[in-house]
Parts: structure tokens; C-alpha cells; sequence
């Protein structure tokens, strides 16, 4: 029971930061129908964002809570300007141009980006602080979860919940709902779809940042490669739960997440990817439009 | 209001408007009547700025607005009635009315702009909360005027009204245009495959076969002649 306990707790942090990253995905999919490659650097760049912003802080002698703070926000915000203006630069000008030409573009931006920082940090795995904070509360609860399991899933559920009011309650949610749902029609609302776009990439992008710094502080190490592994796992959790639809893009997360926990723990640890690629193949041939996908959501 | 001078529209190689010239004046009903892929749908996507004229010229108030792109001519005054209606599915019918207003800050004259529409049609408030793709035809028909409407339009674009209705639904939309035009004095440019309604309302009207305007004239002329009746009164 107490192995099960771990294991499952140990799926829902998994599937927590899948759930962040994939959401970048689906929103970007649902408004222009592309798979943003790339997004899983994002969360790369935002892990070394952190560990910079950090070391640096650290030699200035600041310590705990307020290193953790700073460096969040500005690999927040860093993230945030780099997904914006991997629009700008990689999909924009082919905004009119076949499907097959973004994508390409795409897969041309992620190999860059991992290039980029491998050339100018090091190819090798650096060590990542831990700046999850730590308090009496947590030690108390040690017996039952961890304390970053507990930061990590608690802090995911609140980001998504905020996300979730915001894409239902607020005009700019709303405007996105209706941009994903008909382009035109929204544009003949007087939607401009370029801001709606820019703003998708800059939620979506601090969203994988918080998922970058999330499992960096829990992992202990990071190196240029980590944004790939995580992209085709979150991209994995976007699939099945749907491309294009948010819930499904949490389900989605969730459910890997546990899948791969559950896998290997039961099964064997070798096959952690196996499970996730399995999982990924069949969902493709059996149900492509995923757990929650359109075809079971939209009846017109 | 608004003139098109020489406007030519082009998808890839298809010359879809070959140069059409035609103008409505402020307070005007003003029909576009064609068949089939005549043009009518890309004329209003032109003004629109969804598809942009390939070449001449389009004037709202004498403001060129062939290169304004179409979120600007939202907030110049011009909305649009798309042909199909094109109701956000999964939006909630008064969330479909709430992207109408989506370029207005003055809430309050928002609330009393969907009361207006509640009070043209009850059965938009009755079905305010269900999800939009889930209305009928005619009342998804009503819900797209009064989305277009929420905007506070100047000129209102219709892409056939009455496509898909019951003749009860039809009259019931058009009497609406018309109060819709001398209640709120917005200026309506209309186009229909189904002219004998469209020409009843307007004041005046154009006729339109592949891609060119071949008549123009008093709506109540054009409904006499000959020719129209013929090909498109179905007498
Ligand atoms: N997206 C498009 N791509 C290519 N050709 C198009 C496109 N849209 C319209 N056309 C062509 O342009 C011409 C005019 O089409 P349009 O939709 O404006 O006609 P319409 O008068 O609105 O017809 P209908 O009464 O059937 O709605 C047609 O020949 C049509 O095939
Ligand atoms: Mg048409």
C-alpha cells in the first residue's frame, strides 16, 4: 500500500508538470492548429533562467524565499519574451503558407534553441538549487508526502485553476475561446487575432516556465536536452487528452503522468519512455482525437 | 456611407470580383442580388478586410479602408452578419452576444443594448446560458444579427438572412431589419440569393452575376423587371 502511495503521488508530480507544458501546446494547437515544437525549450530556457538568476543571487548572499521569488519571475518573464518572440520570428511570416512549412519551422526553432544554450552553457548536466521552500508544515507532513510533491502539485493545481477563470471569465479568455473555435468570425468581431495569438505563446510559455522551475528544484540537475524529454512527454499528455482542448491537456498530463509512475514502478524502470511512446502510438491509431477531443465534445 | 469603386478580389488565380463599383447611403436598406457564386459572400469579405480587394477602392464615410485591417473596420462602424451565421459553438449564447461588444468600455450602454435585443427576441434571454451551437437555425439567425448588433454597428452587413428559414422565420427576421433600420437608424447592406423579401425591404439594389454588377436601380423597380422577376423571382 505504502509503495502504491508513492507511486501514485510520485504520477500526479509527474503528470502535474506534464499537465503545465502540455496546456502551452493545446492553447497554441487550438488557435492555429500548429504544434508548437519548440515549446519544450521554453521550459529549458526558464530552467537555466532560474539556475543564473540563482547562482548569481547566491553570490550576492541572498538566501532561501527571496532567491526563490526573483529567480521564478525573471525566468517567468524571460520565458514569456522568448515563446512571444518565437512567434514573431518562426510562425508569423508563414502565417499564410502551407501547414507543412510552420511546422518545419518549428522543428528548425527547437534545434536552435537546444544548440544555442548547449554552445553557450555546456552540454553537460548542471547541478539546479533547491529553492522550494522549506517550513514546519511541510516537515510534518513528510510522513505521507514530500515536500516537493506537495509545493509542486499544490502550486500546479493553483496555476491551472487561475488559468481555467481566466480562459472562462475574462474578455481576453473569452476572446480566445471564440478565436479557437472561428478565426474569421472572431476577426469580424474585431478581434485581432495577431494580439490573441502573441498572448497564447506568452501564457503558454510561463506556464512551461513554472513547470521548468517546478521540476529542475526537484530533480537537482538540468542540462540543454531537458526541454526535448519533456516536450514529447507533454506533447504525449496533449494528445491523449485531446489536442486543442484544455481540460484535456490537464487529463491528459495527469493520466501519463500516473501511467509512467504505475509502469515503471510495477514493471520496470527501463521502459519509462516506452510506456509514453506506447501510450502515444495507440492513442494515435485507436482514439486520435483523444480523451476529451472534439469529436466527442462538439456536435456541430 | 460607403462606396466601392473598381473593387477586384482574387482567390489564387479566380477573379471572384471583376471589378465592382456600387454605393450605400446613410440610412439607407441597400440588397446585393446574385446567384450562386456570384460574388455576393466575397464583396462583404472585401469590406470586411477578411479577404482584401486585390485592387480599387473601398470608402466608409471617405475613409479608404481596402488595406484597414478587419478588427479597424469593426471599430469604424461596420459589423457583419456572415453567411452561415457563424455562432461560437461552445460560447453560451450571451457570452456570442458578449464578443459582439467586444471593442466597446461602455458598460452601461452595453446593458441596455442586450436588453434592446433581449426585447427583439425573448428567446435569446430564455436560451442565454445554453451553449450557442445548440440553438435552431432561426434562432442561431437571430443570435448572429444581435451579435453584430451588440457591436453598435453604423453599417450592418447581412449575408443571407433568410438562407435556411421557414417563411414564418424569414418575415420575422426581416420585419426586425427593418425596425432594427428606422429604430436605431443603422444603415443595412444586404445581400440575398432570395431576392423577393431583400427587394420588399430595400430602398435600392444591385444585381450581381460573375463577379460584376449588371443592374442597379429603386428596389421597387427592380422587383417589376422583367429580367430580375425571371431569374430571380422564380416567375
Ligand atoms: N476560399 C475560396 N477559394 C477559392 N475560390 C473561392 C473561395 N471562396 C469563393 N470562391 C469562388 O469565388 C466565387 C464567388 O464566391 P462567393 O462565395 O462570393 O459567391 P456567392 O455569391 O456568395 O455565392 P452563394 O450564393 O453560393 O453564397 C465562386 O466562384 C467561388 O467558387
Ligand atoms: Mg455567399
Amino acid at each position: 500500500m505504502n509503495y502504491f502511495w508513492d507511486l501514485f503521488l510520485g504520477g500526479l508530480t509527474r503528470g502535474s508538470i506534464y499537465a503545465l507544458i502540455a496546456l502551452g501546446y493545446t492553447m497554441v494547437y487550438g488557435i492555429l492548429q500548429l504544434i508548437n515544437f519548440a515549446h519544450g525549450e521554453i521550459y529549458m530556457i526558464a530552467a537555466f533562467t532560474a539556475l543564473i538568476v540563482a547562482s548569481i543571487l547566491t553570490m550576492q548572499g541572498l538566501t532561501g524565499f527571496s532567491v526563490l521569488i526573483l529567480a521564478g519571475v525573471i525566468a517567468i518573464l524571460y520565458a514569456a519574451a522568448y515563446g512571444f518572440t518565437v512567434e514573431k520570428i518562426a510562425y508569423k511570416p508563414l502565417r499564410q503558407a502551407s501547414r507543412l512549412s510552420p511546422l518545419i519551422s518549428a522543428i528548425g526553432m527547437s534545434i536552435f534553441l537546444q544548440n544555442y544554450v548547449m554552445l553557450a552553457q555546456t552540454s553537460d548536466f548542471l547541478p539546479f538549487p533547491n529553492l522550494l521552500p522549506q517550513s514546519e508544515f511541510l516537515d510534518s507532513i513528510s510522513a505521507w508526502i514530500g515536500p516537493s510533491d506537495f509545493i509542486i502539485i499544490v502550486t500546479s493545481s493553483v496555476v491551472m485553476i487561475a488559468l481555467s477563470l481566466l480562459l472562462k471569465f475574462t474578455k481576453m479568455g473569452r476572446a480566445m475561446r471564440a478565436t479557437a473555435q472561428d478565426r474569421e468570425m472572431a476577426m469580424l468581431t474585431g478581434v485581432s487575432v495577431n494580439r490573441i495569438i502573441s498572448r497564447t505563446f506568452i501564457i503558454g510559455s510561463a506556464l512551461a516556465a513554472i513547470g521548468g522551475l517546478l521540476i529542475a528544484s526537484h530533480v537537482g540537475r538540468i542540462n540543454f536536452y531537458i526541454g526535448f524529454n519533456a516536450g514529447i512527454k507533454a506533447f504525449t499528455a496533449a494528445v491523449l487528452g485531446g489536442i486543442g482542448s484544455i481540460p484535456g491537456a490537464m487529463l491528459g498530463g495527469l493520466v501519463l503522468g500516473l501511467a509512467e509512475s504505475f509502469g515503471t514502478g510495477y514493471i520496470s524502470s527501463d521502459y519509462e519512455s516506452v510506456f509514453a511512446f506506447t501510450i502515444l502510438i495507440l492513442i494515435l491509431i485507436l482514439k486520435p482525437d483523444g480523451i476529451l477531443g472534439r469529436s466527442s465534445q462538439q456536435k456541430v | 456611407m460607403l462606396r466601392l469603386v473598381d473593387v477586384e478580389t482574387c482567390y489564387g488565380g479566380i477573379r471572384a470580383l471583376k471589378g465592382i463599383s456600387l454605393s450605400v447611403a446613410p440610412g439607407e436598406i441597400v440588397a446585393l442580388i446574385g446567384s450562386n457564386g456570384a460574388g455576393k459572400s466575397t464583396t462583404l469579405m472585401s469590406i470586411s478586410g477578411i479577404t482584401p480587394a486585390r485592387s480599387g477602392r473601398i470608402f466608409f464615410n471617405d475613409e479608404p479602408i481596402e488595406k484597414t485591417d478587419p478588427d479597424k473596420i469593426v471599430a469604424m462602424g461596420i459589423s457583419q452578419v456572415p453567411e452561415g451565421r457563424r455562432i461560437f459553438p461552445k460560447l453560451s449564447v450571451l457570452e456570442n452576444l458578449e464578443m459582439g461588444a467586444f471593442l466597446r468600455k461602455d458598460h452601461p450602454e452595453i446593458r441596455k443594448d442586450l436588453d434592446y435585443i433581449y426585447e427583439l427576441f425573448p428567446i435569446l434571454y430564455q436560451r442565454r446560458h445554453q451553449p450557442g451551437g445548440t440553438l435552431s437555425g432561426g434562432e442561431q439567425q437571430m443570435l448572429a444579427i444581435s451579435r453584430a448588433l451588440m457591436a453598435k454597428p453604423r453599417l450592418l452587413l447581412l449575408d443571407e438572412p433568410s438562407l435556411g428559414l421557414s417563411p414564418l422565420m424569414t418575415r420575422l427576421i426581416y420585419s426586425i431589419l427593418g425596425r432594427i433600420n428606422t429604430e436605431q437608424r443603422t444603415t443595412i447592406f444586404l445581400v440575398e440569393q432570395n431576392a423577393f423579401m431583400a427587394l420588399k425591404l430595400s430602398h435600392r439594389a444591385y444585381v450581381l452575376e460573375n463577379g460584376a454588377v449588371t443592374m442597379e436601380g429603386n428596389a421597387s423597380d427592380l422587383l417589376h423587371h422583367e429580367d430580375v422577376k425571371k431569374a430571380y423571382l422564380g416567375i
